[in-house]
């Protein structure tokens, strides 16, 4: 068995970057205050050269990245929270992600674009969005989504060491949360694999991002009620692991989708749009996506707290289905 | 100067005024998809600017954009391709007139996006200085982008990491139909670059030594490892914003389009600057000929090549691909 370490979500970001900057000298790290971390050790014993503590400048230095990595490195841009992505969109969408595919394929454009999504927490409508629907929108890039410090560590390591532009959603109170982590250097989780969380066979319970405890804890609820729940962390949005998700619904029929993400044109809306197209004939019941309402996020807790999916809706939906 | 940049130099204005007139002649014999804008005008200061760098330095261009990388020393056939859609075509038919990229020159693409090439060469001078070479880039983009606020972004964190980069402002005095007379409250662009704390730099852009001279500066400065510098070309373009543009309304002087195709076309300025200081009549002569047959010859090839299958649209979308690839389907 390999060796393993006991470390939180955040810990396991932090160790995939030292691990990939100390690995590839073409690996820098573009993003706003970093100057303080690589102050305490954070990015290991680098070229000062590589860490480049930015101004205030989402766009530019979304789009230096782009340049930076059409030229021969592999930048990892630190975004921070996620709706700063929209200053940075312009370089993601309309440069980033489609630069290979403009030039005839004379460039690859090796990026990850990282950002942390808050919810419940009291940030009010412009630090609590989940952006990844818009962006799935957008031919040319990878998202992915870990759920768990392990899959945090083996898919940043992924998505640095691939060679095209890769988003990374990171759910904030996600960043806590310890398990043990495999410390081999070469571990990654690969982009585009869903893993099945848990094996049932009544309902499909499918995952997006940090929904995986709440989704775990209403199986158990669904559990004491006689109903198997089959739960699938999807990990990766695009390419997505359809073929994971058309299994498990042939085999239960039944499908509940998970997103913290609002309804309209969620990636809930994108999972159960192709369940339909592909597996109409497996489906026993219709599907229900347990989202977001389409508000924007407001700032006091009474508010805020009942708009999420949470256990028991989930466990609700589900059982509306039986 | 040396003679031998002086005949490049001339030669690839040519190319540049070439290539346009032929660009104009395929719009009227309706091959060109999309549309079309033309550097006439305006070669002096591409020119001037691309003989001043190496083969290795990069470039990032514009909408109009068709001179940068035949200044940078492209060939014509690939990009007379590219804008008839051609599967030879430089970007397979990807990228069309807006979006000619050519990497063997160190062209790092062009941008629809006022502005876009900007942090793009920006960045490209960052990979530069990370990976120790002594290369530089060159982002040339014209007076409407200056009012972007990657043009900001970017000049301020070249300067705060002495970036070897050139920042190259064609200001040809009109963003499409809009003047810079009413979009900027300080006219003069490259003195906005005393607020980034770099030199700025203003040279007639219809004058190709003077374009030259301040470039050569400005790259020798940025591969010293002292930073950045804001270059201004004042120049000027003689067509439409886009070749065949209707434009209801005079948002510029009928005299002042003249004025500058009769008083102030860089080809002609340089041609006779070189005539006096002793190329002959019978060199330039032998340049301009070897010039509009190359011309012809891509053309030709463009005309002749096939366009890309529709299923080729599925090509280039990943470096590596991942699960399914999307095809075409019912």
């Amino acid at each position: 068995m390999s060796a393993t370490t006991r470390i939180t979500y955040l810990d396991a970001l932090a160790l995939a970057q030292r691990e990939e900057m100390a690995r590839d000298p073409r690996v820098i790290i573009i993003g706003e205050d970093i100057s303080l971390y690589a102050a305490g050790g954070a990015y290991g014993d680098i070229d000062s050269k590589r860490i480049r503590s930015a101004p205030i400048s989402e766009n530019g230095f979304a789009g230096m990245a782009v340049g930076a990595a059409i030229t021969g490195l592999r930048p990892i841009v630190d975004l921070t929270i996620a709706n700063f992505v929209y200053l940075a969109s312009d370089a993601i969408i309309n440069q980033a992600a489609r630069l290979r595919y403009m030039t005839g394929g004379q460039f690859s454009v090796p990026i990850v674009y990282r950002a942390s999504m808050w919810h419940n927490q009291s940030n009010a409508a412009q630090h609590s969005d989940r952006p990844y629907p818009m962006f799935m929108n957008v031919p040319g890039l990878k998202i992915v989504v870990p759920a768990t410090p392990t899959d945090a560590k083996g898919l940043l390591k992924a998505a640095i060491r691939d060679d095209d532009t890769v988003l990374m959603f990171e759910d904030n109170d996600l960043w806590a949360i310890k398990e043990e982590v495999p410390t081999d250097p070469d571990f990654i989780v690969p982009i585009g694999k869903a893993a099945i969380r848990q094996e049932g066979t009544d309902v499909t319970i499918v995952s997006i991002a940090g929904c995986l405890r709440a989704s775990m804890a209403a199986a158990k609820l669904l559990a004491a009620d006689d109903i198997s729940a089959e739960v699938i962390d999807l990990r990766t949005l695009v390419p997505m692991d359809t073929n994971a998700i058309l299994n498990s619904v042939g085999k239960t029929g039944r499908l509940v989708i998970v997103d913290y993400a609002h309804r309209t044109c969620s990636a809930a809306s994108e999972i159960a749009a192709t369940v339909v197209e592909e597996a109409f004939d497996s489906l026993k019941k219709p599907i229900r996506r347990v989202v977001t309402p389409d508000i924007p996020i407001p700032f006091s807790p009474p508010m805020e707290k009942p708009l999420y999916p949470n256990k028991d809706s989930i466990a609700a939906a589900a059982r509306s289905l039986m | 100067m040396k003679k031998d940049i002086e005949s490049e130099g001339y030669r690839r204005m040519l190319r540049i005024r070439g290539f346009e007139q032929a660009a104009v002649q395929l719009i009227t014999e309706g091959e060109v998809p999309g549309a079309c804008h033309s550097s006439i005008g305006q070669e002096a200061a591409i020119v001037g600017a691309c003989m001043a760098m190496r083969n290795d330095d990069y470039m990032s261009g514009t909408h109009r954009s068709h001179g940068h990388p035949i200044g940078k020393g492209s060939q014509l056939k690939p990009l007379m391709a590219e804008l008839l859609g051609k599967a030879t075509g430089i970007c397979k038919g990807r990228g069309g007139s807006m979006h000619f990229t050519d990497t063997s020159v160190g062209s790092i693409g062009e941008s629809a996006i006022v502005g876009g090439g900007i942090p793009l060469a920006t960045g490209a001078a960052l990979s530069a200085q990370v990976r120790g070479t002594d290369q530089v880039a060159l982002s040339f983009f014209g007076d409407g982008a200056v009012n972007e606020g990657a043009f900001h972004e970017s000049l301020n964190m070249a300067s705060i990491w002495k970036l070897p980069v050139i920042f190259f402002c064609e200001n040809n005095g009109y963003a499409a139909v809009t003047a810079a007379t009413s979009t900027h409250g300080q006219p003069d662009v490259a003195r906005r670059a005393d607020g980034y704390g770099m030199p700025g730099v203003i040279v007639d852009g219809q004058d190709f030594d003077a374009v030259y001279e301040a470039t050569a500066a400005a790259v020798a400065r940025a591969r010293r490892g002292e930073g950045p510098t804001l270059i201004e070309a004042k120049t000027y373009r003689f067509d439409e914003h886009c070749v065949g543009l209707f434009i209801n309304g005079n948002y510029r002087p009928k005299e002042e389009v003249e004025r500058f195709k009769t008083e102030r076309d860089p080809v002609t300025l340089f041609k006779a600057a070189l005539l006096a200081r002793g190329h002959t009549e019978a060199s330039l002569k032998a340049i301009e000929e070897e010039v509009w047959s190359s011309v012809q010859e891509a053309m030709e090839f463009a005309k002749e090549s096939p366009y890309p299958e529709p299923e080729e649209a599925f090509e280039f979308i990943y470096a590596t691909p991942i699960n399914q690839t999307p095809r075409l389907k019912a």
